[in-house]
C-alpha cells in the first residue's frame, strides 16, 4: 500500500465521521435546542479524525528513514571508526540497492538492504494500522460528543485560529530559517578561511589548488564586493535619472489618457523575467559595446560591467519610477497650488516644492532599488564575467557576489569543501548588506517624512 | 511707529527692467519647456528600451518555428516486416544513409560521404523506425515509404541564412562541399520547410534540431501548482489572522517587519535556504518540482500576504460589523463575509506573485534544477526543469541553433506571463468593488 492510498483511506473515514456526526446532530436538533448547527458538528468530527492521523502520518515519516536505516546498518559488519563519509557512502549503497538499482554483490551488503526493505514494510504496515486505528477512534470520539451542550462550533474555530498562526509564524520561521542556515553553514567555512581573510583579502580564485593550510589566501572576496558595487553603481547611474524624470512626467505632466497607457507599459517592463534581460545583454548589448568601443578604439571586454551594469538599470527603472510616482502624487495638491499662486512655473514647483516634499521617500525608494540591483543574479550571470579583477573600470570584465553564489554551487564539488561552504558565506554577506539597506531605507523614510493633515 | 526709518525706494520701472523682467520671465518658461521635454524623453527612451528588448527577440525567433526536412524514399525490405506485421529491429540508420547515397551516386570518397551523413540530423533513424511502426501495412504493400527527416542543424541554419557562404570555409561549420548539395538537394524540390512541431512536442537535447520545451514546459507546469497549492492557503490565512485577530503590540509589529524584509531579500538567497535545509537536511529528491515548489512559494509569500493584508482592509468595517450584529461569530464574519469580498484581490495578488515565480530563475539553480533532463517529467517526485532555466542553459550552449531556439523558448514564457498578467488585470476589472 502506499502513502496516497492511506491518505485516501483517512479522508473517506473522515467524510463518513462528517456525514455521521452532521446527521445525529440533525436528529438531536429536533428534539432539544443544539449550540452549533449540525455541519459544525459535522466539521469537528471530521478534524478530530484528520488530525491525528495527519499527525502519525507525519512523525512517521519523518522518523523511518533514518531509523530504518541505522538499524540496517547495525547487522552490518562494519569497523568502528569508520569515516563519517564512508558511513554515509554504506547508508547510501544500501538504500540503492533496497531500491533496486543494483549495487556491489557484497553478501552482508544484500542482506542489510534486505533487512531494511523488511524494516520499512513492517513500519509502514504499522504506521497505517495505527493511523486508522486512530483516526476511527476520533470518529468514535466525536459522535459520542453530538450533544445539544457541546460547543463544536468553538472548537472548530479555535482549530482554525491555530492553522492560521502556524502559517504566520511561518513567515518568522522562514527569515529564522535563512538566518540560521546561513550562519551555520558559513561557520562550517570559516572554520577552514579566516573571516578576516574573507572579507579583506584581496585575491579571489577558488580553483586555485592550495593545500589546506593556505587555503585562505584565494578566498579573499574584495574583488567581488568591488565588482558588485561597480555594477550596482552603473545601474543606477541609468536608472535614478531615467527613473525620477519619468515618474515626475507621468505624475505631474501626463495627460490622463497617456498615463493610463504609460504605467501598464512600465509595469510589463518590471515583469519581464531577469533571463530574457540576461539574454538581451549577453547578445545584444556586449557586442553593441564592443563594436563601438573597437570603432573608438578603446577596448571594450565582451563581459564588461558597462553592458551588465546598463540592463541592470532598465530593470530597475519601473521600481525606481512607480515609487516616486507614488510618493509624488502622496504630496498634497495645496502645496502645489500655493506655489503656483506665487507665480511659479510647474517645472519650478516641482523643483522647489514638490520634490523636497517627497525627498525622503524617493531615496529610501533609490536604496531599495540599489538593494535590488545587489542582490540581481541572472543579469549578472549571463552576461558579466567570471574571473575576479579588482578594478573600476567599466569596460572591464569583473565578477559580483551572485555570480560567484551560482558558479560554485552548479559546479560538482562536494558539498563540505571549503569552495561550496564559500557560497554560503557570500550569501550571508548579501543576506546581512540587502537586509541593512532596506532597513536605513526604512528608517529614512519613517524619520523624515512629512505627515500632512 | 517706525516713521523714522526711511521707506525703501520702490525698483523704477524703467524700460530696462521691464525688459529684464520679461526677458527673466521667458528664460523661466524656457527652463519650463525644456524640463518638460527632460520628463517626457526619458518616459519615451524607457519606453523605446521596451520595445528594443522584444523586437530584438521576436526577430531572433521567428526562424525557430519553421524547421527544415529532406524528403526521402526509403526501400522497404520484406524481411524488416515480419508475417505479423511488426518491424523488426532493422538498421535504420542504415536504411537512410543507403537512400541519402542514392541521391548523390557521384559521392565515392569515404571522407565526403561522411559530410553527405553528416547533413542529416542523428535522430532521423528514430523517426523512421516510429513511422514504419505506424504505417507498416502500407509499408509493406508499397515496399517502399517516404519520410522527412530532419536536417541537421548545421543544414538548417545554413538554409534559414543563419550561417552564410560568404564567410571563409575554415570559419564554418558547414563545408562547401555540403552547400553544393544543399542547393542541389534545393533544387531538386526534396527540402521543404514546416511548422516546428519538435519545438513543442520534444524534451531537451544535445542536438539542436531535436530539442524542444515540452519538458520545462510540464516541468514548470508542475513548479506552479506546487506553488500555488502551498503559498495560497498559507499566505491568505496568515493574512486573515494578521489583518483581523492578532493584536496590536510589538510582537504582531516585528511579523510584519519580518514579512516586507523578506519581500526585499535577493532571491539567491531563497535558493541557499531551499538547499540547505530542503535537500541537506530534509532530504528532499533534488531537481523535483516539489522542492522548487516549497522554495518559490516561500518567496512569493510575502508578496501574497501583502496583497491579501490590503484588500483584506479595504472591506469597510460596516460589513463586519452587520455580520457580527445578527450573530455571526468573529471568525464566521470574516470566513463568510469578508473572505468572498476580499477575493477578488486576494486572487490578482496571487496570479501576480504566481506569474513572478515562473520567470524565477536563480533560486532554481541553487536546488538542482540546472541538470540536463531530458525526459518530461511525470510524477511531482521527478527530476524536471523549467522553462527560464532551459532557456539559461540554452543561451550557454554553443551551438549556433540554440540560438533561436532560446529567442523562441522566450516568446513562449513572455506569452505565458502576458497571459497571466492579463488575466489578473480581467479579475481586478470584472470583479473588484469600489466600497
Amino acid at each position: 500500500m502506499h502513502v496516497l492510498t492511506l491518505l485516501a483511506v483517512l479522508l473517506c473515514i473522515s467524510l463518513l465521521g462528517f456525514r455521521i456526526s452532521q446527521s445525529r446532530a440533525l436528529s438531536l436538533a429536533r428534539t432539544a435546542g443544539l449550540h452549533s448547527l449540525p455541519y459544525h458538528h459535522g466539521q469537528f468530527a471530521s478534524l478530530a479524525i484528520l488530525l491525528p492521523g495527519l499527525g502519525v502520518i507525519l512523525l512517521w515519516s519523518l522518523l523511518e528513514a533514518p531509523l530504518a536505516l541505522w538499524l540496517a546498518l547495525d547487522h552490518l559488519p562494519v569497523p568502528p571508526n569508520l569515516a563519517d563519509g564512508e558511513v554515509r557512502l554504506l547508508i547510501a549503497e544500501i538504500s540503492n540497492i533496497a531500491a533496486g538499482y543494483g549495487g556491489r554483490q557484497d553478501p552482508a551488503l544484500l542482506a542489510a538492504a534486505w533487512h531494511y526493505r523488511e524494516l520499512r514494510q513492517t513500519s509502514f504496515t504499522l504506521a497505517a494500522s495505527v493511523a486508522v486505528s486512530v483516526s476511527l477512534g476520533g470518529l468514535v470520539f466525536a459522535w459520542r460528543r453530538v450533544t445539544p451542550s457541546h460547543q463544536a462550533r468553538n472548537s472548530v474555530e479555535r482549530v482554525l485560529k491555530i492553522f492560521m498562526i502556524l502559517c504566520s509564524a511561518l513567515a518568522v520561521l522562514t527569515t529564522a530559517g535563512i538566518i540560521l542556515s546561513l550562519l551555520f553553514e558559513a561557520f562550517r567555512f570559516f572554520v577552514h578561511v579566516p573571516f578576516t581573510a574573507f572579507l579583506f583579502g584581496l585575491e579571489w580564485s577558488p580553483q586555485k589548488a592550495l593545500p589546506a593550510e593556505q587555503i585562505g589566501a584565494v578566498f579573499g572576496a574584495v574583488p567581488l564586493f568591488t565588482g558588485t558595487l561597480l555594477i550596482a553603481s552603473i545601474a543606477m547611474l541609468v536608472a535614478t535619472p531615467l527613473g525620477l524624470l519619468t515618474a515626475i512626467y507621468t505624475a505631474e505632466y501626463a495627460a490622463p489618457h497617456i498615463r493610463t497607457v504609460a504605467k501598464p507599459l512600465l509595469e510589463i517592463l518590471a515583469g519581464i523575467p531577469t533571463v530574457v534581460y540576461g539574454f538581451f545583454a549577453a547578445l545584444m548589448v556586449a557586442p553593441a559595446l564592443r563594436d563601438t568601443g573597437a570603432m573608438f578604439g578603446i577596448s571594450i571586454s565582451s563581459e564588461s560591467a558597462l553592458a551588465a551594469g546598463v540592463v541592470m538599470g532598465i530593470m530597475i527603472i519601473p521600481f525606481v519610477s512607480s515609487l516616486a510616482d507614488d510618493i509624488m502624487s502622496a504630496v498634497p495638491q495645496s502645496l502645489r497650488e500655493g506655489s503656483l499662486g506665487l507665480g511659479a512655473t510647474q517645472s519650478e514647483t516641482i523643483r522647489r516644492v514638490v520634490l523636497p516634499a517627497a525627498l525622503p521617500g524617493i531615496i529610501g525608494g533609490i536604496l531599495l532599488a540599489a538593494s535590488r540591483a545587489i542582490g540581481e543574479t541572472m543579469i549578472v550571470v549571463m552576461a558579466a564575467g567570471l574571473s575576479a579583477h579588482l578594478t573600476a573600470n567599466p569596460f572591464a570584465a569583473v565578477t559580483t557576489v551572485t555570480v560567484q553564489i551560482v558558479t560554485l554551487l552548479v559546479g560538482d564539488q562536494e558539498f563540505d569543501s571549503p569552495k561550496t561552504l564559500a557560497a554560503f558565506a557570500l550569501g550571508l554577506v548579501l543576506f546581512v548588506v540587502t537586509l541593512a539597506l532596506n532597513f536605513v531605507a526604512l528608517q529614512v523614510v519613517r524619520k523624515y517624512r512629512e505627515q500632512y493633515e | 511707529m517706525n516713521s523714522r526709518i526711511p521707506p525703501t525706494p520702490l525698483p523704477s520701472l524703467s524700460i530696462q527692467s521691464t525688459q529684464c523682467l520679461r526677458a527673466r520671465i521667458r528664460r523661466r518658461h524656457v527652463a519650463e519647456r525644456r524640463f518638460r521635454f527632460y520628463g517626457f524623453s526619458a518616459m519615451v527612451l524607457t519606453l523605446a528600451v521596451l520595445v528594443l528588448v522584444f523586437s530584438f527577440i521576436l526577430s531572433k525567433s521567428y526562424t525557430a518555428f519553421q524547421e527544415n526536412v529532406l524528403s526521402l524514399r526509403i526501400a522497404i525490405d520484406s524481411a524488416m516486416i515480419d508475417s505479423k506485421g511488426n518491424p523488426l529491429t532493422a538498421d535504420y540508420r542504415e536504411l537512410i544513409q543507403k537512400a541519402v547515397a542514392g541521391l548523390f551516386p557521384a559521392v565515392t570518397d569515404r571522407h565526403d560521404r561522411h559530410l553527405l551523413f553528416s547533413l542529416i540530423s542523428e535522430g532521423a533513424p528514430y523517426a523512421l523506425r516510429a513511422l514504419v511502426t505506424r504505417q507498416r501495412q502500407q509499408a509493406k504493400r508499397d515496399g517502399n515509404i517516404i519520410v522527412d527527416v530532419l536536417l541537421s542543424d548545421e543544414a538548417d541554419q545554413f538554409l534559414k541564412g543563419h550561417i552564410t557562404a560568404h564567410v571563409s570555409e575554415k570559419e564554418r561549420k558547414i563545408k562547401d562541399l555540403q552547400v553544393t548539395w544543399l542547393k542541389e538537394l534545393q533544387a531538386r524540390g526534396l527540402i521543404h520547410s514546416r511548422f516546428n512541431i519538435t519545438l513543442f512536442t520534444a524534451g531537451d537535447s544535445r542536438e539542436p534540431e531535436l530539442a524542444g520545451i515540452l519538458g520545462a514546459v510540464t516541468g514548470s507546469f508542475y513548479l506552479v501548482i506546487v506553488t500555488l497549492g502551498l503559498s495560497f492557503p498559507v499566505g491568505v490565512a496568515s493574512a486573515v489572522y494578521l489583518e483581523e485577530f492578532a493584536p496590536r503590540n510589538r510582537l504582531t509589529d516585528m511579523i510584519e517587519v519580518n514579512i516586507n524584509n523578506l519581500a526585499a531579500v535577493p532571491s539567491v538567497v531563497f535558493g541557499l535556504l531551499g538547499l540547505a535545509v530542503f535537500l541537506n537536511g530534509l532530504s528532499f529528491p533534488r531537481s523535483a518540482p516539489l522542492v522548487g515548489g516549497f522554495v518559490l512559494s516561500l518567496l512569493i509569500l510575502p508578496t501574497i500576504i501583502l496583497a491579501a493584508r490590503a484588500a483584506l482592509k479595504a472591506v469597510p468595517l460596516s460589513i463586519r460589523e452587520a455580520a457580527l450584529g445578527i450573530g455571526a461569530s468573529k471568525m464566521q464574519s470574516i470566513l463568510h463575509h469578508v473572505l468572498p469580498l476580499a477575493m477578488p484581490g486576494i486572487m490578482t495578488g496571487t496570479i501576480l506573485g504566481l506569474a513572478h515565480a515562473l520567470g524565477e530563475s536563480a533560486p532554481l539553480l541553487m536546488i538542482g534544477m540546472v541538470a540536463f533532463v531530458v525526459d518530461t517529467p511525470v510524477t511531482l517526485l521527478d527530476p524536471a526543469t523549467v522553462l527560464p532555466v532551459q532557456i539559461y542553459l540554452w543561451a550557454d550552449s554553443p551551438e549556433r541553433a540554440f540560438l533561436e531556439k532560446t529567442a523562441a523558448a522566450i516568446v513562449v514564457l513572455l506569452g505565458f506571463l502576458i497571459a497571466m498578467n492579463t488575466i489578473a488585470i480581467m479579475v481586478r476589472i470584472k470583479f473588484e468593488r469600489r466600497w
